[in-house]
């Protein structure tokens, strides 16, 4: 099957304060498939988010291609197409309402793509459902918490149905009860409407339970797999200057020491019965 | 403290009044306005006050509430009372002392601008109170629309005014934050004196427009993210619609305003 984002080459540069080309991006080759549940991490300036704007267009690339369903970022006239294909959920949840009212900050999106007035209440309401929002529609998003107004954010995304959704460090500013609820439903998105999620965090915990994780370093992908092959590679993380889940951490120095704690203990379900054993 | 500020001062409500259309609400608010400058009689001012008691009324905002608005002018409506009663020349002199006088025609004069006056702030606010802003910019975009065709970018300034108050709350909380940040590095907002305190209020002006400027780069990019290019193809969920009610309103409304013309000049 074709792959729903496909990067060949895919360079980006820009120029500094002080005249100086910086690449953000070099040449990163990357397939993502319908319905995969893909986190990326890397630290500050690792280019995780530039590449993350482009995937919704917002930035084009300086040499190499991206296409997003088929469509060449680089196309003046798909870029709509694109935008309405991948969403994009930023990290400040209160930079990104519009409205003064939940309701109105959903139709946001679908207003921009003329969709009729009776389908986009329609839509509304599916999207507030979908993020467990339905009850707050006619309240102000300055009275919600930053989890409730990230939701309401992810909403206005779904409600112009989109196949990507990308999220660039949506739980970055939120309490841990917010975090739990955003990754909740991102996950819910995810397993029941199958939408291909793109989520950017430096929450390692946040990707255990992901399909694929891509690690960035000096805009280039330096290692990516399944969770578990990943996180066990505990030196080279911290060689990155990255966490491990703290359970894979606790794991890997108690396997320093002799123990025979099986390597892809992620969660502390997981290592509760590896040390019962 | 600053969110205590409440901006358009909106009743929530379900009544006759907050159901009209926006639209209509606005041109009934305008020629209630034109109106008032057309009374010149007693009983002109009579029906003025009686549409408006029963505007009160209906829309059932407590009318204390409602005279709350005037409290700030106040102090306008006593002066224009009393530059009109001492400064109308007349010729039936009531009361006199020296060169002072008061006269009929300056009695009448000074109560009526003072009634204008309190009617004036009481129809307007009456708007305001039972029309939320967000209706309030519906109603003012699709009344300008017309306008479009001179190029005025009616879209924009609804959209516009559609930021400003969803970030107002925002910005105000904000500032209450960079406040207590200042004040808890020693920064003194509260005594020296006017020029003191302007100069206090530097350090939290600059944070606050720096922050506001990144927000707004920031709201620029999830707009375009979703795919925001401008007011034309674009659809709104919420459709004006005109009802009988609108329609009774206005009608009632010009109703009385033929009658008052009648009344003061014919």
């Amino acid at each position: 099957m074709e792959p729903i984002i496909k990067t060949e080459k895919l360079r980006f540069e820009y120029t500094n304060q002080e005249e100086q080309q910086i690449a953000a991006l070099r040449d990163i080759n990357l397939e993502i498939n319908k319905g995969e549940f893909i986190v990326i991490i890397g630290h500050n300036g690792s280019g995780k988010s530039t590449l993350a704007k482009h995937i919704n267009a917002i930035l084009k690339p300086s040499a190499g291609v991206i296409w997003v369903k088929g469509m060449d970022t680089r196309d003046d006239d798909k870029v709509w197409d694109i935008r309405q294909t991948a969403g994009m959920v930023f990290q400040n949840p209160d930079n990104q309402l519009v409205a003064t009212i939940v309701e109105e900050d959903v139709a946001f999106g679908p207003e921009n793509l003329a969709i009729p007035p009776e389908e986009i209440r329609k839509r509304i309401k599916e999207a507030l459902e979908k993020v467990g929002m339905e009850s707050y529609a006619k309240s102000a998003p300055h009275y919600l918490s930053g989890g409730q107004k990230q939701r309401v954010a992810i909403a206005g995304i779904i409600a112009m149905k989109p196949e990507i959704i990308v999220l660039d460090e949506p739980t970055a500013m939120l309490d841990p009860s917010g975090r739990r609820e955003v990754m909740e439903t991102i996950h819910y998105l995810n397993k029941q409407e199958g939408i291909t999620v793109v989520h950017i965090t430096h929450y390692m915990e946040e990707a255990i339970d992901a399909d694929r994780v891509i690690v960035m370093e000096k805009g280039k992908v330096v290692m990516q797999g399944k969770p578990r092959d990943i996180f066990t590679k505990v030196e080279q993380l911290k060689a990155l200057g990255l966490d491990v889940p703290q359970m894979a951490e606790l794991a890997y120095e108690l396997r320093k020491e002799g123990l025979d704690i099986s390597p892809d203990v992620m969660t502390v379900e997981e290592m509760v019965n590896s040390l019962c054993q | 403290m600053l969110k205590d500020i409440t901006l358009g001062q909106y009743f929530p409500g379900q009544s006759f009044v907050h159901l009209l259309d926006p639209r209509i609400k606005i041109i009934i608010t305008f020629l209630f306005v034109i109106l008032i400058f057309f009374v010149k009689t007693y009983l002109g001012y009579g029906m003025v006050f009686l549409f408006l008691v029963a505007v009160i009324a209906i829309s059932k905002i407590p009318p204390k509430y409602v005279l709350k608005g005037l409290k700030p002018l106040l102090f306008i409506i006593i002066l224009t009372f009393i530059l009109n009663v001492f400064f109308t020349s007349g010729e039936t002199v009531i009361w006199s002392l020296g060169r002072v006088k008061v006269t009929q025609e300056g009695l009448r004069q000074g109560i009526f601008m003072a009634f204008r006056l309190i009617l004036l702030v009481t129809g307007t606010s009456m708007l305001t109170l039972t029309t939320s802003p967000i209706d309030l910019t519906d109603g003012i975009e699709s009344l300008l629309k017309p306008l479009k065709i001179i190029r005025f970018p009616v879209h924009e300034l609804a959209m516009m005014m559609t930021i400003a108050l969803r970030f107002i709350p925002t910005l105000l909380e904000e500032t209450d934050k960079i406040m207590k940040a200042q004040m808890a590095r020693g920064a003194d907002f509260e005594s020296g004196n006017i020029i003191q305190r302007a100069k206090a209020l530097v350090p939290l002006l600059v944070p606050l427009f720096i922050s506001a400027f990144r927000r707004a780069d920031e709201l620029a990019m999830a707009m375009e993210a979703r795919c925001y290019r401008g007011g034309d193809n674009r659809t709104r969920m919420k459709v004006l619609k005109t009802h009988p009610r609108d329609y009774i309103a206005l009608l009632c409304t010009l109703v009385l305003m033929i009658i008052i013309i009648w009344d003061s000049y014919l």
